[in-house]
């Protein structure tokens, strides 16, 4: 393996060690060294924002920390979710008298440890709500939305989540918000080449060379066909295809749009996908209102990328616009 | 009657707890099939740790549950931390209070650690899960019971079941967790959390067994 770690067992705790200390001026340690939390955090009389997942998504989950988005993270092992207890004390962390919202995504382990640290929390009178996110289209049929894995989309989710709370905004009027957020997304990802868990030492799937995977999860799990890799051009046609078939906005609809690489795709390469995302959004009658391109919710040193579209109405749009103070510009 | 003392079956964890470290690169190996392979780093790591809590102590049965449950819930996350941690605090909480434990506590234990692990799971028998060994081992020791036959036969009706159970999973698509992303694609491999289930329940049970004494009445 061509990584730069010192111990296998220890990549997440030396990844949190490193961002703490890069970032010392917009997040701190709690107690739980699994939780990084905004300096300004519990703002009192606001209601705090929490996310938590599997590491080796960076800079998800915890480069989305500070003001005016995430109060606290929990954070995992690498593509395992964190434990209740560390939820658990970033509900604690984060909430400022007004209850707190845990706004994740729709993994198995991470709906039952949000689940038992939310008891956790009522046991000690926090008022928790929560949003799963459900963005990822290949991940389940329409009709079955409720299954679909959360991605991208989060983020976006985030940022409208911690906006509306920075305003003030009830922890019901924050759930309603951000669920509206995700709710507006879709996202797609496509992969050509796997990632390796330090601590297995192989690659935990296989893309053949000339290969590509589309619909792929953000550990790898299988997309909807496996297919030649073929031309950006027709990759993001492929990509806007998927999309928007799931989403059937009306012309004349605003959308944001967020592409990320998956961790070892060059950043040129997603510019050469966003020049035909952008032209195939528009010939479906859709007007971009902002653009995100960059790595902003990876899989380790996995090869391919992600589409997300969000539908925005004015709040959303209002709301994306509020600055955030984390490590990644937004 | 059968029982067994619950004060000095402590020992019983830290069975389980070599068994499941020495199965580390099998569980993942079996995970990684259609996991992500992380299934034995994750289980050592968690067993291993509470072990190492353990060692020197001469803690009961009841409270070494305890510590293997909360050391599962607080430190190891993923899906198997809250399942496996629910598991055993329900296990431990069911005996905590019993000096000598029957077929009976030993059943009604098992049903708590069930019933933990459906409270924040989801998953169904036949989904390919951890469920798949435990569900059937648990009924293969009530109706064992039920049936008139003493606590050691039970135990091995239920060691036998949970084995059945977990071999099952070879012929079941998985349903629920990161596995049931692969559909049709996850037929032929076992599922790697009924493995270490079964794994799990035959040390109980044989540990169980090898305590056990008959008491007067």
């Amino acid at each position: 393996m061509q990584r730069f770690i010192n111990d296998p067992d220890l990549v997440v705790e030396d990844t949190v060690k490193g961002f703490v200390k890069a970032h010392s001026d917009i997040v701190r340690l709690a107690e739980n060294p699994r939780v990084v939390v905004s300096k300004d955090a519990p703002v009192a009389g606001k209601v705090g924002v929490v996310t938590g997942g599997g590491s080796g998504h960076e800079p998800a989950f915890i480069g989305y920390t500070g003001r005016n988005m995430l109060d606290a993270v929990a954070v995992g092992e690498l593509f395992s979710s964190p434990t209740a207890k560390s939820f658990y004390d970033a509900i604690k962390e984060a909430h400022g008298g007004k209850g707190v919202v845990v706004l994740y995504g729709n993994y198995a382990g991470d709906n039952m440890n949000v689940k038992m640290a939310t008891k956790l929390a009522a046991k000690e009178g926090i008022e928790v709500a929560t949003v799963v996110a459900n963005d990822d289209v290949c991940s389940a049929p329409p009709e079955e939305r409720e299954k679909r894995r959360g991605v991208a989309g989060e983020i976006l989710m985030w940022k409208v989540g911690g906006a509306k709370a920075a305003q003030g905004a009830s922890l019901g009027e924050v759930r309603a918000t951000a669920q509206k957020a995700i709710d507006n997304c879709r996202s797609i990802g496509v992969g050509l080449g796997p990632c390796t868990l330090p601590a297995v030492g192989h690659p935990n799937f296989q893309i053949e060379p000339g290969k590509m995977e589309v619909g792929i999860g953000h550990h790898g799990e299988p997309g909807v066909r496996v297919e030649s890799l073929k031309t950006a051009d027709a990759v993001a046609k492929d990509m806007v295809k998927i999309v928007l078939d799931d989403h059937d906005l009306p012309a004349g609809t605003e959308v944001a749009v967020l592409v990320s690489g998956l961790g070892a795709t060059p950043l040129n390469e997603l510019y050469i996908l966003h020049d035909t995302i952008e032209s195939e959004i528009a010939l479906r009658g859709l007007k971009i209102a902002k653009v995100w391109i960059g790595n902003y919710f990876t899989s380790l040193e996995m090869v391919g990328a992600t589409l997300t579209v969000m539908a925005l109405d004015d709040e959303l749009k209002t709301l994306l616009d509020v600055e955030a103070r984390c490590t990644i510009i937004l | 009657m059968q029982t067994f003392d619950n004060a000095s079956a402590g020992s019983i964890v830290r069975s389980m707890a070599e068994r499941i470290v020495e199965n580390r690169a099998y569980l993942s190996e079996i995970d990684g099939k259609i996991g992500d392979g992380d299934h034995g780093v994750n289980m050592a790591k968690g067993f291993g740790m509470a072990a190492e809590r353990l060692k020197g102590k001469d803690a009961s049965l009841a409270q070494s549950l305890d510590t293997l449950g909360t050391v599962l819930m607080t430190e190891i996350g993923g899906s198997m931390g809250p399942l496996y941690g629910v598991m055993f605090t329900e296990f431990a909480e069911t005996i905590e209070g019993a000096d000598k434990i029957d077929a009976a506590a030993y059943s009604k234990m098992l049903h708590a650690g069930l019933a933990g692990i459906q409270s924040i799971g989801s998953a169904k028998v036949g989904d390919k899960t951890l469920l798949d060994t435990l569900v059937p081992a648990v009924e293969a020791f009530d109706k064992a019971t039920a049936d008139g036959r003493p606590f050691d036969k039970a135990l091995e009706a239920l060691v036998a079941a949970a084995e059945t159970g977990r071999d099952s999973t070879i012929n079941l698509v998985a349903k629920i967790g990161r596995a049931s992303r692969l559909g049709e694609r996850s037929l032929g491999v076992l599922d790697a959390g009924a493995t270490s289930c079964a794994i799990i329940l035959k040390e109980l049970a044989v540990g169980a067994q090898t305590r056990l004494v008959d008491a007067v009445g």
